[in-house]
């Protein structure tokens, strides 16, 4: 695979946090193919979400190379290369349903016609068709991360960044939701990088999982996920899943006792 | 797929007032029996008139007066709306301003806080001396100054106290700093603008009439609290009183309609889960 057809390329990816000095990340590399689904995992703090933040060039890195889809972080920020979707749905209050699925495509300068058109789409792919009027907080949790999602995807990113987007549902809509979202990931055809701190989730979800150690998170080893698409809820229950599970848990294992060792 | 939603609240005025009856029951039934108490009092122990007027008495006083009285109430009444626009639109330029540059708000900020230390009303004389005494725009400095700081903190305090994760979402569309302020910034500081707004109106008022009683045109209000009150008659200071207390509320109201009806999306406007 050569490095132009990566949609995200990180090279000895560093991140120094200038108050105290720790050390966030160290020496990262990795590339995401188009339509992977990756899946970043570690233990909370670890720096999972600033690895994410600096793919989209919304954190600095200390040292390395990030280029995403052929450019600089920076230039595919500016050029709106990624959606992104935190673990609060982060909706605009004062903005209905309709308004806030429509905020990415105002800034891109669609005039009202077209944005009304792709609400609408949009509406029906997230299942919220009839809630376009209400405001965020009529909604629940799950409702509004569907909002959240929606929107990410309203401008057609080729790339979307996801910090932990179901961290704060109960188990039931996680899982519904994570079925969402495999139905979106196909039907769009774009590119997942998705933090979690859950391993069912990671394994359920991803291509591959890249499991980081604890601070400062280095990638302690790389999962190829060959569970067979499109996934379901027998997925779970196949007896490879639980392999899967079992490799991803013992490599956060052996990442937290390699930091032991460092530290003694 | 979970339905636990809430159907928006239809918007009706009459809806909203019929809500409002309710919620305001309680307080209506306290003022009625703390009015029926002080007149109980003052008649049943005899208070003498100059100490405490009944609240008949006064409201008799602001018939017999009501002409003098509701003009010197409107004109004290404007020196504090003008006032109030005045410091308000200062005010609210000056967080966004400092709220745009940071470092400049950090260095002026302490002057800022010593200068609400500042007993502004002391200064009544000095801004009499710079406008003129019997200009309205002397008693409108006063209380533009006193509106400035509450309106000030509280829209600072809003414009920054933003999400930030909201303002990283606007980065990743490739937002410029503008488009942040008009679409996030603004909107997430309204709410407290109008908590500001509403303690300036009374703020406005106070300073208006206090800034009368150092001098002023005869029309005023704090004049004629200050000439009854000299003369002794303490009914009509009571009935001035009176007035200026209707205008502030009125003044108060205002602004909460206003709030109303800018903030029509906010959950505490639109009845919150019922």
């Amino acid at each position: 695979m050569n490095e132009q057809a990566a949609v995200v390329s990180l090279r000895s990816v560093t991140k120094d946090f200038a108050r105290g000095g720790v050390r966030a990340l160290e020496e990262i590399d990795l590339d995401v193919r188009p339509r992977e689904f990756i899946s970043l995992i570690g233990p909370s703090g670890c720096g999972k979400s600033t690895l994410l933040r600096i793919i989209g060039d919304l954190v600095q890195p200390t040292a390395g190379e990030v280029v995403v889809n052929g450019k600089q972080a920076h230039q595919a920020r500016l050029d709106r290369d990624y959606g992104i979707v935190f673990q609060d749905a982060v909706l605009y209050d004062w903005r209905t349903v309709a308004k806030n699925i429509a905020l990415p495509l105002e800034m891109l300068g669609w005039d009202r016609e077209r944005r009304s058109e792709r609400v609408g789409e949009m509406v029906k792919l997230v299942e919220l068709a009839g809630f376009e009027d209400h405001y965020p907080w009529q909604l629940s949790g799950g409702m509004q991360q569907r909002v959240s999602i929606a929107r990410a995807l309203a401008f057609d990113p080729p790339l979307l960044l996801m910090d932990e987007p179901f961290g704060a549902l109960d188990e039931m809509t996680r899982e519904r939701m994570n079925m969402e979202l495999l139905r979106l990931w196909q039907e769009s055809g774009s590119t997942i990088v998705f933090v979690t701190h859950s391993i069912a989730e990671a394994v359920f979800l991803s291509t591959r999982v890249v499991v980081l150690s604890p601070r400062p998170a280095r990638i302690t080893g790389v999962v190829d996920n060959d569970l067979p698409q499109p996934r379901n809820t027998d997925t779970r229950e196949q007896e490879r899943f639980f392999e899967l599970v079992t490799e991803v848990r013992e490599l956060l294992r052996t990442g937290d006792r390699s930091g032991e060792e460092l530290r003694a | 797929m979970s339905t636990t939603v809430v159907q928006p609240v239809p918007r009706s005025f009459g809806r909203m007032m019929g809500r409002g009856a309710r919620d305001w029951a309680p307080a209506i039934a306290i003022f009625v029996v703390g009015i029926a108490l002080w007149e109980g009092l003052v008649r049943g122990l005899d208070v003498q008139r100059f100490l405490l007027p009944a609240p008949s008495e006064i409201l008799r006083t602001f018939w017999d007066e009501r002409d003098t009285l509701v003009s010197a109430g409107l004109f004290t009444f404007k020196e504090a709306v003008g006032g109030f626009l005045i410091g308000s639109a200062f005010a609210v330029l000056v967080a966004l301003v400092l709220a745009r540059w940071r470092p400049l708000g950090n260095a002026l900020m302490p002057y800022a806080i010593a200068a609400n230390a500042v007993p502004i009303i002391a200064f009544a004389p000095i801004t009499n001396n710079w406008f003129g005494i019997l200009s309205p725009a002397s008693k409108m400095a006063i209380a533009a100054v006193i509106v400035f700081f509450p309106v000030m903190v509280n829209t600072l305090r809003g414009l920054t106290s933003v999400r930030p994760e909201s303002v990283e979402l606007m980065r990743s569309y490739a937002a410029r700093e503008r488009d942040i302020f008009r679409r996030v910034r603004i909107p997430t500081s309204l709410p407290y603008l109008f908590t500001g707004l509403k303690v300036a109106t009374v703020l406005a008022m106070i300073g208006a009439i206090v800034g009368d009683y150092f001098g002023g045109s005869q029309e005023a209000l704090g004049i004629q609290i200050r000439r009854s009150a000299g003369i002794f008659a303490f009914d009509e200071a009571w009935a001035a009183i009176f007035v200026a207390s209707v205008l502030g509320i009125a003044f108060y109201g205002a602004v909460a309609l206003a709030e109303r009806v800018v903030l029509s999306w906010h959950p505490s406007v639109r009845g919150g889960r019922e």
